[in-house]
This record gives structure tokens, sequence and C-alpha cells, in this order.
């Protein structure tokens, strides 16, 4: 029982630290593209919003720049998520080990790749003259620890469809930039008109992403949407775990 | 039997064929009362009927044409797959000898996938650790070992392979036309360490084309046909009526 326990975290460990390895080793201008890339859109966003339409928000862009990079996380696992058991067939086709860590290792190199990416928010945070509150050091590790939950139960489902719908993917990369802009980050969630405001409490992603932009700019949270969200991670968790039980028994035929 | 450590009861295994719903849900969809004809009634019949039992420390080759259903054999015995009727029992860790740089990742070194290779394995890192340098002996890489293995050969890359699972004292090691590669002195050292294996115990199950590997390093021998057992028994009766057949 305890060396199974011993496995498990080192097996999880090892294939992290591999991609992470292999994400930093080349250059480290990994880093600088990945966050150069929601910074981009930030540019673009501040550029078509603010100066174009004139939206009246302060400090338009560290409100842009605090939900992008969660965003980019979570957009950039669910989107990676269709490949990872067809990137690993002839392993699975061969050994019996607990392929469930596999989109778990991808996302949580998506984590610890935003976690380091936390800086450049701080430094916009300080640059527009916003205090820096204790609540992060908490905050940070209860909304990642959120996400995690909830971007593996969809890593997982669209991990193990993917198999056997191979075209699983294109819908994941439609449905993820619809969601985008369903969700209030590039604006927020008091312009939705008060007819549709209700709907927000059905998109898990709005729960998270009001609370991640709560916190680097006034380091609240909104307990609301922090149980919704919490809530909403155990429900993705439970349906893809389901979904995983009932399709990895036929991995090794489909591959 | 008590001393069998693999035990194949009368087992099937059939495929749905996926060909269908593999193209994608578009196809899927146009095609929805075709596709869900097809899942439920075309099958691939894979394996038909098959009955053995490896004993303990045997070593035990499987051979027949391509898709006679060998490696379908080899993902039941590491119950990758399930079977559809019939009962297959392993009792014992087992270890597939992957086949060139599968668990390896081409961007990290030798060393660095020694680690990894071994946790999917299923050791800990602990375990290998203990082990590692002696796996680094045994490949007779030298300083190659902290290169990146997409500088590696083939040849290099099976040594790397076979070094790791032959250090790590296997119960039931499963071979699949593996050791092709390698040059002659890596493939004379790799049977050596087999002919150990047995001595030492461990149940190796060995597909192969190879008949001259079979012969040396088998003591039973099962000829799949069509996905049915065609015959079973010693090494050298079971290959001269495998070749007569084929010639």
């Amino acid at each position: 029982m305890k060396r199974q326990i011993r496995y498990y975290f080192d097996l999880l460990t090892t294939l992290t630290k591999k991609e992470i390895k292999v994400r930093y080793r080349n250059s480290i201008l990994g880093y600088l593209w990945s966050i150069a890339n929601p910074l981009a859109f930030a540019f673009v966003f501040y550029i078509a919003f603010k100066v174009v339409m004139k939206i009246d928000v302060e400090n338009y862009t560290i409100f842009l720049i605090s939900g992008l990079f969660p965003w980019q996380w979570f957009s950039n696992s669910v989107n990676a998520s269709s490949g990872i058991f067809l990137g690993n067939a002839n392993l699975i086709k061969k050994v019996n080990f607990p392929i469930s860590t596999l989109p778990l290792t991808t996302l949580l190199n998506d984590a610890f790749h935003f976690l380091v990416s936390i800086p450049v928010i701080t430094l916009f945070v300080i640059l527009y003259k916003i205090p820096i509150k204790l609540s992060w050091i908490y905050g940070i590790p209860i909304l990642m620890l959120i996400q995690i939950l909830f971007t593996y139960g969809i890593a997982l489902a669209i991990s193990s469809i993917n198999l056997f719908f191979r075209d699983m993917e294109r819908l994941v990369i439609i449905f993820t930039t619809l969601l985008f802009y369903f969700t209030p980050i590039f604006y927020p969630e008091t312009m939705i008109p008060q007819k549709y405001q209700s709907l927000i409490n059905l998109n898990p992603l709005a729960c998270l992403m009001i609370n991640w932009r709560m916190l680097f700019l006034k380091g609240e949270f909104n307990s609301e949407y922090l149980f919704l969200g919490f809530f909403y991670a155990l429900i993705s968790l439970l349906i893809g775990y389901l979904i995983f039980r009932r399709l990895s028994i036929r991995f090794a035929e489909v591959l | 039997m008590s001393d069998s450590v693999i035990i194949f009861e009368r087992v099937s295994k059939t495929y749905p064929l996926y060909s269908h719903i593999a193209r994608g849900i578009k196809t899927f969809l146009i095609n929805l009362p075709k596709a869900i004809h097809d899942m439920r009634n075309s099958k691939f019949q894979a394996l038909k009927d098959i009955t053995f039992e490896v004993k303990k420390g045997e070593s035990f080759g499987i051979i027949g044409k391509n898709g006679a259903g060998k490696s379908t054999i080899l993902g039941l015995i590491a119950q990758v797959i399930k079977p559809t009727t019939g009962k297959v029992t392993v009792k014992g860790k087992v270890f597939p000898l992957l086949e060139l740089g599968a668990g390896f990742h081409p961007e990290l070194s030798g060393r660095e996938n020694i680690v990894l290779n071994g946790i999917l394995l299923g050791f800990t890192k602990k375990e290998i650790m203990d082990k590692i340098e002696e796996i680094i002996e045994f490949s007779e890489l030298g300083d190659f070992i902290d290169q990146p293995v997409r500088t590696y050969s083939s040849g290099m890359l099976a040594r790397l392979g076979f070094s790791i699972i032959s250090t790590v004292e296997p119960e039931i090691l499963l071979i699949d036309e593996i050791l092709a590669v390698g040059d002659a002195h890596f493939q004379k050292k790799c049977t050596n360490r087999m002919i150990d294996f047995r001595k030492r115990g461990v149940t190796i199950v060995f597909v192969s084309h190879n008949m001259d590997a079979v012969r040396q390093i088998c003591d039973r021998v099962m000829w799949l046909q069509n996905h049915e057992l065609k015959m079973i028994g010693s090494p050298d009766e079971v290959v001269e009526k495998y070749l007569i057949q084929q010639a």
C-alpha cells in the first residue's frame, strides 16, 4: 500500500518533470513564447475594446491579463488533451500502467507554466499601482486546485473519446473558442444584460475566471462562484473518470 | 497446475471493427443507422478458443504468420487487452520488452530515459536508482549515456531498452521480435542474457520469426495459424513442421 502511493507519486512527478524539462530544455524562448501569446491577445483586445470601442473598465490592461493567463492555461491543456493517448500508443498497447496519469501530467506541466508566469501578472499589478494582497498566498493555490480538478475531468474525457472519434480535436478547438467569448474575460460580467446574467452560473469557466481576476485585482474571492466552481470541478472529474473507465478497457484495441 | 504462471482457458478475442468510427464523428453521424449496425455486427476474430499454460521459469515461444494473433496473446498476458470469452490468469509482474524507442523521449538523455522507462514499467524511483549504474554498464553506451537519445542509432536504442529490462529482475518477460536489432556482438549478449534468465527462473514469452533464436531459447513452442492453436510442443518438432508447411 505504501509502495503503491510512493509509486504513483514517482510516476506523476517523473512524467511531469519530463514534460517540463523538454519544454524548457531547448530554449528559454520556450518560456517567452508562451507568455507572448496571452500578452499579444491582451494587446489586441486592448486596441479593439479600449482604444476603438472605449469600453468603460478601469485598469483594462491588468483586467485583461489577469483573465487571459489562467484562460491560456485552461485552453492549452484542453486542446492538448486530444492527442495524449494517441501519442502514447505503443506504450498503452504494451505496458499495463496507470494511464490515467498521462493527461494529468500534461495538465500539471501547463499548471507549472502558469505558475511561473504569475510574476508577469505581478509586474503589471505593480505597474498599475494596485496593492498586492496577502490573500494571494492561499488564493492562488485554491484557484489552481479547482482549475486542475476541473480541467483534468475534461481532459480525461476528451483524450479517451478522441481515440474512438479522431476528429474530436477539431470540435474541441471550436468549443474552446466559443467558450472564450462566452466567458467574461475581456468584458466584465456586469456588462452582460440582466436577462442573461443567470447564465454565468452555468459556465464553470466564468466562475473560475471571475475569481482569478478578483484575486489579482482586489485580493478577494467571490465565495459563491468559488463554491460553484468547486462543485463543477467535482462534476467534471466524476464524468471524466466514468468516461475514461468505460472506454479505457478498449484503448489497446483501438490504437 | 499450481506452478503455472500464465494460464489461458478457452480464450477467444473478437474486436469490433473500429474503422467506421475512427473516421470521425461527422462520418459517424451522417451514416448513423449503418454505423450502429456495423458496430454491432462487424467483428474481427483475433483468437479462437486458445488454451495453454506456461510454467514458472519456462521459455515459451510463439510462432506463426503475421496477423495470426501472436501480438494479441502478448496483449492479453500484459493485461492491456481483455478476453472476449474464456479466462486469462497471470501470476506475477509482467515486463514487456518495448519496441525501439517506445517509452523513451528523444530529447532526454539515456540516463533520464532509464528512469522514465523504469517508472513506466512499474518501479519506484529508488528501485531504479539502485540499479542504474548496473544498467548503464550492461548497455556499454559509455559517455553516450548523457547524450539525448535522439542521437542514438537504432542499435544503441535497442541496447538501452534491453539493458533496462534485463537488469531489473523480471518475473515474466514478454519479447516481441526485438532481438533482430543491434550488432552481432550485442545480439549474442542478449541471447546469453536470455539463457541466463532461464537459469535464474524467469518466465519468458518469446514471439519471433527467427527460428534459430526460437530453437536456442525456448523450452516449448506454440504455433498459431489463422487465429487458432495449430500445435504446441518441443521447439525442434514444432519449428520443423512449421518450416515444412511454409515451404
